[in-house]
């Protein structure tokens, strides 16, 4: 267990930094830079010299390596500059608005394994019973839905028709996170109940299940103590997966429900070409996505008695 | 579940509705897929002529959809949008379908030290969330339309280069390539007559199922402002443009999010019975 992780933490240095690579040249490929945009934005006429001196004074006429590991020393230090527009420290920034969008995510993912394991086991062992045609239906329904359109539609019916909840969020607090919540977990429950449903069910088909019943076994305890436990390494794995489209999908949820997160942050970063901003985001989010996978990966490890004992399959 | 009967032995009959459905929804989505195409010629009205005489007008038989703010009729609006909604997402899921297949084979077929750098490369694609990488390269490139298909393109061919190389892996130990191979053949030829026609099942299956998925996600683009912009008429554009009036005017965006929904369950459909017909195992899973 010990030299896997050693292993896959090893594994992990060349992702992390063809990820940093990458969005650091996406940036600096950019068509116009930031000072061209921050001085079209003061408006007026700007002689070349104060732009190549505020150029200079950015690191920004260095050859583009040195800019990079620069860049680099600078993050590992918890250092990602100033961002160009407000000139305050990005990495603080960042990391100012980020427990509100973990906040987000971790409260749809409870939603989502709220909705969709109780109704994903139902509609699998309701196996074509009209429960499961519903479910089905709806999670149809919920997969063909873009997100931001829920959010409009709940906007319409919660705010503005009933009247129950304020159209956008004041601050962070948790009323004004239930319907960002309920969005992004409506749209995340929609496919994840399927893919539940689809793992239990192939589970249930597994000739133990017969034997078991066969022997007399309640259905409950096949259920419960055995088809579901033996399903559950699948379900957390399909769960860490899907967290991935979540941090996206926040990206327009934060910015419909004006919650101020890192998504409303890299949004408003990119309508500025605000460049060190949208660097840390992205960088972050897909250090953040990696940590996630590595941790999923280590409990399927973990959990698993076949791997944990070092049994080959 | 206090009755609590796992049907393990209770297997309907079932008739299997795969080829009605397949006729049924390739229709469907033949369907809106000339709509794009004849759009320009099924709008009622010009969708870009303003008339403020009539704008902020309900949905009623002179404009079934209603009017927006500058009068414009909804419902042409909805159609001409279907040309760059649908249209733009045929082509995305065309272009990432063909570069990840032509990477894939290359890998797989090549091998050595360029199938390692490659797959290396999609590694890193793959270890970022999608559309938080699709955010950042549209906001690099700088918004419009063709910029967030570049995007979406850039996130999305490392899953079609995974499918493709692992199929052509498989096909070069068939007998029939070998001998092809010992034939003398020229490889040009193999991987055109032989190779693709043999792994492009998985890979279309694949492509199909993902048009929804894309649909919405270029539309997201839109809603923030990252992709087609206003005046030009898209779906999710529309949308995020008409927001600030749904409490008065909620027509304007549910119209055409509306027709986001209906396009996309058509092709979510279309692409589950293309899926269930290639697999029959995996029917009514």
């Amino acid at each position: 267990m010990k030299k896997y992780i050693v292993k896959r933490l090893l594994q992990l240095i060349p992702i992390l930094l063809g990820i940093t690579f990458l969005s650091f040249a996406m940036m600096r490929m950019a068509g116009s830079d930031a000072i061209t945009e921050l001085y079209s934005n003061q408006g007026g006429a700007v002689s070349a010299e104060v732009m190549n001196e505020a150029r200079a004074r950015l690191g920004l006429d260095k050859p583009f390596l040195v800019q990079y590991a620069s860049w680099l020393g600078g993050l590992l230090r918890g250092d990602m500059g100033v961002s160009y527009v407000s000139g305050k420290n990005v990495f603080q920034t960042f990391i100012s608005k980020l427990p509100a969008t973990l906040l987000l995510t971790v409260l749809s993912v409870l939603l989502t394994i709220l909705i969709s394991i109780p109704l994903g086991v139902l509609a699998a062992v309701r196996h074509d019973g009209i429960v499961d045609y519903f479910l089905r239906f709806l999670s149809f329904i919920g997969n063909s839905l873009p997100n931001f359109f829920v959010a409009l539609l709940l906007m319409q019916l919660l705010s503005i028709r009933l009247g129950w909840l304020p159209v956008i969020s004041g601050g962070t607090s948790l009323k004004s996170a239930i319907m960002p919540t309920l969005t992004l977990a409506i749209a995340m429950s929609a496919k994840y109940l399927r893919q539940v449903r689809a793992t239990v069910l192939e589970e249930l088909h597994k000739e133990y299940v017969a034997g078991a019943m066969a022997r007399g076994v309640r259905s409950s305890v096949i259920l419960w103590k055995s088809v579901f436990r033996s399903s559950l390494l699948t379900i957390v794995t399909l769960l860490a997966l899907s967290i991935g489209s979540l941090l996206g999908g926040t990206a327009i949820i934060e910015n419909i429900f004006l919650w101020d997160g890192v998504g409303k942050l890299a949004v408003d970063a990119i309508t500025m070409r605000d460049y060190p901003l949208i660097q840390a985001y992205v960088v972050w989010m897909a250090i953040i996505y990696v940590l996630i996978n590595l941790i999923t990966d280590l409990l399927y490890h973990a959990l698993d008695p076949r791997i944990r004992q070092g049994v080959s399959e | 579940m206090n009755r609590s009967d796992i049907p393990v032995r209770k297997q309907k009959i079932r008739r299997d509705t795969t080829k009605l459905r397949l006729i049924v929804f390739g229709t469907l989505a033949g369907l809106l897929i000339l709509c794009s195409i004849f759009s320009k010629y099924l709008c009622p009205y010009d969708p870009y002529l303003q008339d403020l005489s009539i704008a902020k007008a309900p949905p009623g038989s002179a404009h079934l959809f209603g009017t927006d703010r500058y009068g414009r009729d909804m419902l042409s609006r909805v159609i001409i949008g279907s040309r760059t909604s649908i249209f733009s997402t045929l082509l995305l899921v065309a272009i990432i379908t063909v570069t990840g297949t032509l990477i894939g084979v290359l890998c797989g077929w090549h091998g050595k030290k360029l199938d390692t750098i490659l797959m290396r490369i999609s590694d890193i694609f793959l270890a970022f969330p999608g559309l938080v990488f699709a955010l950042a390269v549209a906001g690099v490139l700088g918004g419009g339309l063709h910029n967030a298909i570049i995007a979406l393109a850039a996130i999305s061919w490392p899953k079609y280069a995974r499918i493709a190389r692992s199929q052509t892996l498989a096909q070069k130990e068939t007998t029939y390539l070998q001998a092809a191979v010992l034939s003398g053949s020229s490889t040009g030829k193999i991987i055109i007559r032989h190779l693709i026609p043999n792994i492009i099942g998985p890979i279309l299956v694949t492509a199909m199922l993902d048009i929804g998925t894309m649909m919405m996600e270029l539309a997201g683009l839109s809603f923030l402002g990252l992709g087609a912009k206003p005046p030009m008429a898209e779906w999710g554009s529309m949308m995020s443009d008409s927001r600030s009036m749904m409490a008065t005017l909620p027509w304007i965006t549910f119209a055409p999010g509306l027709a986001i929904f209906i396009s996309v369950m058509v092709f979510n459909l279309l692409g589950d019975t293309i899926r269930d017909y290639a697999d029959p195992k995996a029917r009514g899973r």
